[in-house]
């Protein structure tokens, strides 16, 4: 980046009392969102999926009922195909944390073997993420469930609502949502119906990595670059951690890499990279030249395809 | 090609500790947009992002070529932002879409909504949380009434910046005369409608001019380009030299030696040590300790989210308002506000609504419509109702006063939706412009649950209940929690169906009235058991004098019968 010019020093004044960074003005808006579910709704839970995004609304969690405790629990919905470092993560935080984890899992189907090879990754999706998580929404009675989705992450969810209505089968309608105006949420549902709750809604990738680091806030080491056994085939790195995922002659190699997004092992490419740490990362998005759920399968299959998802009940 | 237009550097020479120096020193900007298909919106926010390199390379790879019959592949800008299925395949924005964006000196959240009037209701959502607004005009055009409702209601819902982009400059040969009469017309037009502040810029969002980089075919034009004037117009510097208002959401209350009064500070500063007012109470204290999880601080300035902690043990809960006792907010029972209708089902006076207003939600009525606005002309025409994506400016009654300030003054106290008890729908969007009455005005009744099992008697009731001027809403939910909800924002609730002796037991105790008009014998049960021989409750009257005699109806209600 070249020097800034005085001209341009002058431009970017130093925030005052009357000037709030624009990170500071996000968490206060979460920190409002949280507190409105939690006086609102019976039976709230956290989704927490263990990837960055949960890392933030956790912590945001924490202050929003600080010197309280985070007065619901958490659910994470463990597809058996998670990084080991993820779960050993997970059970790490809960711990230091003293939370109240719930972990759910479509046990069934995770017996019958479903895998994305065999069953493609939509009806894998559909099984062990979509599935899991209604089932376990329902088994508990949980009436509104926080998610991690942001709005810039992908163009469906630009028009997601904060408060997100569902019905009674846990799906979504973009075309009747409630309207959302100023921060007038409206909480009310009738028996079986929920309300997912997207606090992040406005943050940005950016926003989330900067606030990771201004705050300290623990992160899974499947985001720093290390030499990991990775599958090269193309342009992609696939991680060697699941058996049925066969590599050919040579494919296998040891690879400086990291992951952008926290998925299931046989689904989430790695990308090449040397950032270690959180600045280095930082610098990696800046001068990225592609969108942070591009190294996902899922989003890909057909064009919409998230929306599809959504409407089926998926976050 | 990158996030921050550093396509021109090398990614090594990229300073990190530079970079996130500026990063931090950076606030937030959150504007709307309105504007139909043919406008160029879609196109103008694209070329926004696309300038200033807000967009990957896989996002305009998804947009690249897919005109059909172009030559050769073509970024079509609006695709970058078009998003639901919906949508694509109508080619139109039908909902709220939110974009964000930055630059060197500040983030962005773009509003993005649609232009049409069918979605007045979607266009006021997006203009109630921005600060500023860009309303797009064709140069060929002219101000169109499209563009007039566009000003009028981002002027309504209280946005202070105005910007008109003078679009599709390109085709009217960058002209300057085109451009200073639109510019004066709409600087007329905005005068009308409040004080709001305007900027006109002209602009070609197709080819790019004066968006991002200033234009070198305008050179009339010595203004800004559109996104110097997004970067430096001041924002929030109003709102902490406002009267102190905290709409308390949570007491928090971990240990016997610990209570917060949690909430996002809607207006003002406050420090360690100011003496308070809290509401409804009316008790003053002085704070003792404001609490983040960050460490105590010494003061605090909207819109941040703090608790604080109090001198006195006073009783404060949810839906409260701590104040500063000099500024004291305005409360009355009666209002007169600026509604915009958002749903299907048209506003019926006299019929329960409930209304929700920072962190309370009460029962309230809408006594009778003054206007709608029609949206063409700007002209008030009297109306007996509203309908969906309405303006227009009613009166409401509500059963507990309410401490509110102006929405002019202040848009969070001053703001309030419009819920329907029954199906929870959110119907309407309301601006509170005066109070109409003090806080004298006793409630006309008591919350009470009624147990009904015929259809016929149970519209008989309603309509008797309605006729008294009773905040009455009827269910089949047979729920105890959604009964009780009800029953807390101080409604008689009718269920049609049958009263389980556990409801009786956990409701009809304490505040509520619990009746059982179901039973073989019509006998009115009670949270007193007093059981009543009078066997009236097979008739609408019967169910009004026992809800007299149980304290339910006041003798202000029964004046009208």
């Amino acid at each position: 980046m070249a020097s800034p010019t005085t001209l341009e020093l002058d431009r970017i004044a130093a925030p005052t009392a009357a000037r709030l960074s624009h990170l500071k003005l996000l968490e206060a808006e979460s920190i409002h969102i949280f507190r409105e579910v939690a006086s609102e709704f019976q039976k709230p839970v956290m989704l927490y999926s263990i990837g960055k995004d949960s890392s933030v609304m956790l912590r945001l969690a924490q202050k929003a009922f600080y010197p309280g405790k985070i007065p619901f629990p958490l659910l994470h919905v463990d597809t058996g195909y998670k990084f080991r470092e993820m779960i050993q993560f997970r059970d790490t935080i809960a711990k230091d944390l003293g939370l109240d984890l719930r972990v759910w899992r479509n046990e069934p189907a995770i017996a019958a073997g479903a895998n994305p090879v065999e069953l493609g990754t939509q009806r894998c999706c559909g099984l062990l993420k979509t599935q899991a998580l209604l089932d376990g929404l329902r088994e508990h009675g949980f009436d509104a469930a926080f998610g991690g989705a942001r709005r810039d992450e992908e163009k469906s969810r630009a028009k997601e609502r904060i408060f997100s209505f569902r019905d009674k089968a846990g799906q979504w309608d973009p075309k009747n949502q409630r309207p959302e105006i100023w921060n007038l949420y409206n909480a009310r549902i009738s028996p079986g119906e929920s309300i997912r709750v997207f606090p992040l809604s406005n943050w940005t990738e950016l926003d989330i990595w900067h606030y990771i680091l201004l705050e300290d806030i623990p992160i899974s080491d499947l985001y720093f670059a290390k030499e990991r056994e990775m599958i090269v085939r193309g342009d992609s790195l696939i991680p060697t951690e699941q058996s049925f995922v066969k590599s050919l002659p040579g494919e296998a190699q040891m690879v400086k890499s990291r992951l952008r997004s926290l998925g299931c092992s046989p689904c989430t490419g790695a990308i090449r990279s040397d950032a270690d740490t959180i600045p280095k990362i930082i610098a990696e998005l800046v001068t990225f030249r592609s969108s942070e759920r591009a190294n996902r399968v899922i989003d890909h299959d057909t064009d919409g395809s998230m929306e599809i998802k959504k409407r089926e009940g998926y976050f | 090609m990158s996030l921050l237009g550093l396509d021109t550097v090398e990614e090594k020479d990229f300073a990190i500790e530079e970079f996130l120096a500026s990063e931090e020193t950076k606030d937030l900007l959150r504007f709307s947009t309105a504007g139909s298909v043919d406008d160029g919106k879609s196109t103008l926010i694209g070329r926004l992002l696309y300038d200033s390199r807000n967009v990957y390379e896989d996002q305009v790879r998804a947009v690249t070529g897919t005109v059909a019959g172009a030559k050769k592949p073509t970024i079509d800008f609006a695709l970058l932002t078009d998003g639901l299925r919906a949508e694509r395949e109508q080619g139109i924005t039908i909902d709220v879409a939110y974009r964000y964006f930055s630059t060197q000196r500040r983030k962005f959240i773009i509003a993005d909504t649609p232009g049409h009037e069918q979605y007045t209701r979607n266009m006021a959502t997006g203009a109630s949380t921005a600060d500023l607004a860009i309303i797009l005009i064709d140069a060929r055009k002219g101000i169109l009434t499209q563009s007039r409702r566009h000003a009028y209601i981002a002027s309504l819902l209280g946005i202070r910046h105005l910007v008109a982009a003078i679009n599709k400059m390109d085709l009217v040969d960058f002209s300057e005369e085109v451009y200073r009469q639109i510019e004066k017309d709409f600087s007329a037009l905005v005068k009308q409608f409040g004080n709001a502040s305007l900027v006109t810029i002209p602009v070609s969002a197709l080819d790019g001019d004066n968006v991002v980089e200033p234009s070198t075919r305008t050179p009339w034009y010595t203004g800004p380009t559109l996104l110097q004037h997004l970067e430096e117009v001041p924002v929030w510097i109003d709102e902490t030299t406002k009267p102190f208002r905290l709409p308390v959401q949570r007491v928090i209350r971990p240990d016997m030696n610990y209570r917060g009064f949690a909430g996002q500070i809607s207006a003002g500063t406050v420090r360690r040590g100011d003496t308070i007012l809290a509401l409804p109470s009316g008790r003053t204290s002085r704070i003792a300790s404001i609490t983040t999880f960050d460490g105590d601080l010494e003061s605090a300035s909207a819109p941040l989210s703090i608790a604080v902690t109090l001198e006195d043990e006073l009783d404060i809960s949810r839906g409260d308002i701590i104040t500063t006792p000099l500024h004291r907010p305005q409360h009355a029972t009666a209002l007169e506000a600026s509604l915009v209708w958002f749903d299907g089902q048209r506003l019926e006076t006299h019929k329960p609504y409930l209304l929700k207003h920072g962190a309370q939600t009460v029962s309230a009525r809408v006594t009778r419509v003054l206007h709608r606005t029609n949206i063409h002309t700007i002209v008030d025409e009297a109306v007996n109702s509203l309908g969906m994506n309405d303006i227009g400016a009613a009166e409401l009654e509500l059963v507990r006063p309410l401490y509110f300030d102006p929405y002019a003054e202040n848009r969070a106290s001053g703001s309030f939706i419009l819920i329907d008890p029954h199906t929870n729908a959110t119907l309407a969007a309301g601006m509170i412009r005066r109070g109409l009455s003090g806080a004298d005005a006793a409630p006309i009744h008591r919350p009470a649950l009624i147990f009904l099992s015929q259809d016929a008697f149970v519209n008989e009731v309603e309509h008797a209940l309605l006729a008294e001027g009773v905040a009455v809403v009827r269910t089949r939910v047979q729920s105890e929690k959604t009964w009780a909800s009800l029953l807390h924002l101080g409604l008689v609730v009718l269920v049609e169906g049958i009263a389980t002796e556990r409801a009786k037991k956990s409701l009809g105790t304490g505040e509520f009235v619990v009746v059982d008009a179901t039973s073989e014998k019509q006998i009115p049960f009670g949270n007193d058991n007093q059981k009543d021989d009078k066997q009236e409750g097979d008739s609408p009257s019967g169910i009004l004098d026992e809800l007299r005699a149980r304290g339910v109806l006041t003798a202000r209600a029964g004046g009208k019968a």
